[in-house]
């Protein structure tokens, strides 16, 4: 059996939120080139999840305008691309929803170009389209965009390199532990097979789990394309106390 | 006993050079964790620095802690006292790599364990290049006992402490955070 709760004499009780280190990419990905003097050579170092890990920022509504959600309405315009919905459960791996939680989004335009100084990509920037967005999970950990599809862009890593077409998103979820940046990808993209970013997941379930779903259920008849996409955080385990220390007896 | 099923949690992925985009996730007053003038408010300042020692332009550093009294306004808190206290603060790096906050020391946390956490900010490093965040602990200089009998602090390796230690500088302290190399950050696995 696993610790599912540190007990403590004094009565702190805290939850602990489980690791799934097969999930996630190795900081050293030499495929990744940037990744070659960005990622520590020395061992990390364990840390306990005490107050400050299973605590968190909890940001609220007043970081979300009006029209953060909606990243086709920000401007006087509409924006150039197919428009589609993106929309979702932030979920823990228990599988309980994670409510009133910021998601932020930023992306390319439907010309794979961000409106970003260091963006050199010789694609059209759109005056309607700034590419970020906003919004609050509800009590049942939905949240929901109106964007355009991002286009894909090349870049420099390898020769050819071209990153799928792609939509990051922050998580906070509701402890230190559970914050998250992440992004998400359009089921069938061509450009898989060559993005390291992508591949640096090793495991294929795992990528998987990165790729939206279409979803013709909830495409809304001559107006938007929709894509459904379920973000799993970490999640604290069952309430029991710890059972697998011999010496826990009181 | 077999092993427990690994959740199916979602993987992580670079920031990217972009987050910095108008109105993305970057804020005007990100860096405040507290407002200028707040009794006892610091300007704490860093540099992020990569494996050839050269700043890292394109990074974002978010830092997290107790109030000064070594509280959090959170449902996982359990102790009864409570603050309204957002405790947050996150900062881009400037092209010389170099980031801040203006924030306050937070008091010391009890462990379930009986012992006692020196004042402690938990940090988080994101940036271009990076396909998981990286999380380490600024402590403080001027807290020499509480810092020895640290949990935490006290488990790293003696010559590699003073990695998470504030110095003191006119404003407030600094802290560098060096991802890779000579004197490379304490990081942690959380």
């Amino acid at each position: 059996m696993t610790t599912h709760e540190t007990r403590s004499p004094s009565g702190l009780i805290l939850p602990r939120y489980q690791t799934d280190e097969q999930s996630h990419p190795a900081l050293d990905t030499p495929e990744y080139r940037s990744s070659a003097l960005r990622h520590p050579k020395k061992p990390l170092q364990y840390l306990p999840q005490y107050l400050t890990e299973v605590t968190g920022p909890l940001l609220g509504q007043d970081r979300c305008g009006e029209h953060d959600h909606d990243l086709t309405v920000q401007h006087d315009g509409e924006p150039l691309g197919e428009r589609i919905i993106v929309s979702g459960r932030v979920l823990d791996s228990d599988g309980r929803p994670v409510p009133n939680t910021l998601v932020e989004i930023w992306q390319a335009n439907a010309a794979g170009r961000y409106r970003h100084q260091g963006d050199r990509h010789p694609a059209p920037l759109d005056p309607n389209f700034s590419g970020t967005g906003r919004c609050m999970t509800d009590s049942e950990g939905n949240y929901e965009f109106i964007t355009i599809k991002p286009g894909a862009y090349p870049w420099r890593n390898h020769d050819n390199a071209w990153r799928p077409a792609h939509i990051h998103f922050s998580l906070f979820g509701q402890a230190f532990t559970q914050r998250l940046i992440t992004q998400m990808y359009f089921p069938g993209d061509p450009l898989f097979h060559q993005d390291p970013i992508f591949n640096s997941v090793r495991d294929e379930k795992a990528r998987e789990r990165m790729i939206a779903r279409f979803d013709l259920d909830t495409t809304v008849p001559e107006w938007a394309l929709s894509y459904k996409w379920d973000i799993v955080l970490r999640g604290p385990q069952a309430t029991v106390f710890e059972d697998d220390d011999e010496e826990d007896d009181d | 006993m077999g092993a427990p099923t690994p959740p199916a949690t979602t993987p992580s992925q670079t920031v990217g050079p972009f987050f910095g985009l108008p109105g993305g996730i970057l804020w005007d007053d990100g860096p405040e964790v507290v407002a200028e003038g707040t009794p006892g408010s610091f300007v704490l300042r860093g540099r992020l620095l990569d494996g050839a020692g050269e700043p890292v332009p394109d990074g974002v550093v978010e830092i997290w802690q107790a109030d000064e009294q070594g509280r959090f306004d959170h449902p996982n808190d359990p102790r009864p006292e409570s603050a309204s206290w957002q405790g947050f603060g996150r900062c881009p790096t400037s092209p010389d790599g170099e980031f801040w906050f203006r924030t306050v020391k937070p008091g010391p946390l009890p462990t379930p364990t009986g012992e006692a956490e020196a004042p402690h900010i938990d940090v988080t490093v994101l940036a271009r290049g990076m396909l998981n965040r990286v999380v380490t602990r600024i402590y403080f200089p001027d807290e020499e006992q509480a810092n020895a009998a640290d949990p935490v602090l006290s488990a790293v390796d003696p010559e590699r402490r003073h990695t998470l230690i504030a110095t003191p500088e006119q404003e407030g302290y600094r802290f560098d955070i060096r991802i890779q190399g000579d004197d490379e950050t304490v990081f942690f696995a959380v």
